[in-house]
């Protein structure tokens, strides 16, 4: 019988076999990539944790060391709607490890998350998982030395994931930076510009214990009233900078980590 | 095996001749989409490249079994795989440029440069040299990318691959970046601008207008 490629039979047999050729490919490469796509990720992540607490700089830090760096921090369970900081072990009796916890996947998880009310989800977020993991930095005597807060928030296009680092006072900021948005290049996208990021070395978050951080339209002058609290606004983003401030106001307030910071206070980390 | 002149006009064919963007007007939204930077779309180009040489290699290999009813399954079958792989790759080798690329690798599926060619040219043509003609067409759309990334990263950024070239003035530099050229619809304008060039010199390429307009009749009475 002449070989006809239209017949049923062959329609089948290249159907079946491509699909499985190309699973078997897929798959394999997929599993013979895994690690060193999740090194890459875990990379990134620990650099700009790093970035945000001032301990890495692009271009002279050796990314060599950015692992050994790291291993400074404890990483820590936060629960945020008891206001408490979970050992490892208590995290492990939520059945959480904190080294491989993905807090947005958690968000989308209705048993791990909750639907913010519109009144107070000034970061737009809709959902904000119960559990983050915060980063811990003590000093030789064991003291608090710096916190590294993960946030996030919405800009103009985009939800902006970041890093927010404070001093051992729980109100100095040390650095910012986010590792992911998609605003408009040139103009929001300026958010990942070292410089602008530099402006937010050394203002302080709270007033009375109120989150007071403001980022404003224009350039904050020197002498002005508040000027600590206060940051320029990125020129030709006000939407972008509106986010910003809003996520730092959410994340920083009394539904984010505001009260779990305020039990940080002049602890030894240990002790936490 | 094809002659000489044969891979060089599959090569070198689709770069002036008969290119996919310039001529055929295929690939223009992922175009627009990364060329904010040329090290960014140097990289789109390569995965690209790859992805429509090897789908046209792999199709063309089983061209002959490929029943006429499913081809268009197959040929996706075989590129949406070939997409995977590379994302996967960048996601191991080059983390922070695949971070920028995002779904716009995903998209190469999309492309119809790559479905083109597979289309047009591998299914009735040898392995080696359906090859070529896919390098060839990954090479045109690269030529038009890197082109278009140039203008928009040097004009935009004042910078190329990355490293400042023009001083801003931001930096207390004497350079105002043209701020729209780092959005997508600068690069509409540019490669208008890029086909207009290529037209006017290489004259063929230019359509036969749909109709003419024709001479102005209102005034004259009717005989």
């Amino acid at each position: 019988m002449a070989y006809n490629k239209d017949s049923m039979q062959n329609i089948l047999v290249v159907a079946v076999g491509i699909c499985l050729v190309a699973s078997i490919v897929v798959s394999s490469t997929a599993v013979f990539l895994k690690p060193t796509r999740v090194a890459n990720q875990e990379a990134d992540r620990f650099k700009n944790i790093l970035v945000a607490a001032g301990l890495y700089v692009e271009g002279q830090t050796p990314s060599g060391d950015v692992q050994e760096i790291f291993s400074q921090f404890e990483a820590r369970l936060v629960d945020l709607e008891e206001h408490r900081i979970l050992t490892a072990e208590q995290a492990a009796a939520e059945g959480i490890d904190v080294n491989s916890y993905n807090q947005r996947s958690a968000a989308k998880d209705p048993a791990l998350s909750k639907s913010i009310p519109r009144q107070d989800d000034i970061a737009s977020i809709g959902r904000r998982a119960r559990y983050s993991v915060i980063y811990l930095l003590a000093d030789e005597n064991g003291r608090l030395d710096k916190v590294v807060l993960p946030v996030h928030g919405y800009g103009l296009w985009s939800t902006l994931y970041g890093f927010l680092a404070l001093e051992e006072d729980l109100n100095t900021v040390v650095g910012i930076t986010f590792y992911e948005q998609k605003e408009t290049a040139g103009l929001g996208g300026e958010v990942d510009n070292p410089k602008w990021k530099a402006l937010w070395q050394g203002k302080e978050i709270y007033d009375n214990g109120e989150v007071a951080l403001q980022v404003i339209k224009g350039v904050v002058e020197p002498g002005a009233h508040h000027a600590e609290h206060k940051i320029d606004g990125l020129s030709g983003a006000t939407l972008t900078s509106v986010g910003v401030q809003n996520l730092v106001r959410y994340w920083l307030g009394d539904e984010g980590f505001g009260p779990v910071l305020k039990q940080l206070d002049t602890q030894l980390v240990g002790a936490i | 095996m094809a002659s000489a002149a044969e891979t060089k006009e599959a090569l070198f064919g689709p770069v002036f001749n008969n290119n996919p963007i310039g001529l055929q007007i295929l690939g223009i939204c992922s175009a627009l989409a990364v060329t904010t930077q040329m090290s960014v779309a140097l990289v789109m180009c390569i995965a690209l490249t790859s992805v429509t040489a090897f789908s046209n290699l792999f199709i063309s290999m089983i061209r002959n079994v490929i029943p006429s009813s499913i081809r268009i399954i197959v040929q996706m079958t075989i590129i949406a795989s070939l997409v995977i792989i590379v994302d996967q790759i960048l996601g191991a080798v080059a983390y922070e440029i695949s971070k920028q690329l995002t779904v716009f690798v995903g998209l190469i599926i999309t492309n119809c440069i790559v479905m083109g060619r597979a289309e047009a040219f591998a299914m009735q043509n040898p392995p080696g040299i359906s090859f070529i003609d896919g390098v060839g067409n990954g090479l045109g759309y690269s030529a038009v990318l890197m082109a278009v990334a140039f203008i928009r990263e040097l004009f935009g950024s004042g910078s190329l691959f990355g490293y400042q070239v023009l001083a801003l003035a931001n930096d207390g530099g004497w350079y105002h970046p043209v701020g729209m050229l780092l959005l997508p619809p600068s690069a509409f304008f540019i490669i208008g601008l890029l086909i207009w060039a290529l037209r006017v010199w290489k004259t063929e390429q230019v359509e036969e207008p749909d109709y003419e307009i024709g001479g102005h009749t209102a005034l004259t009475k009717p005989a």
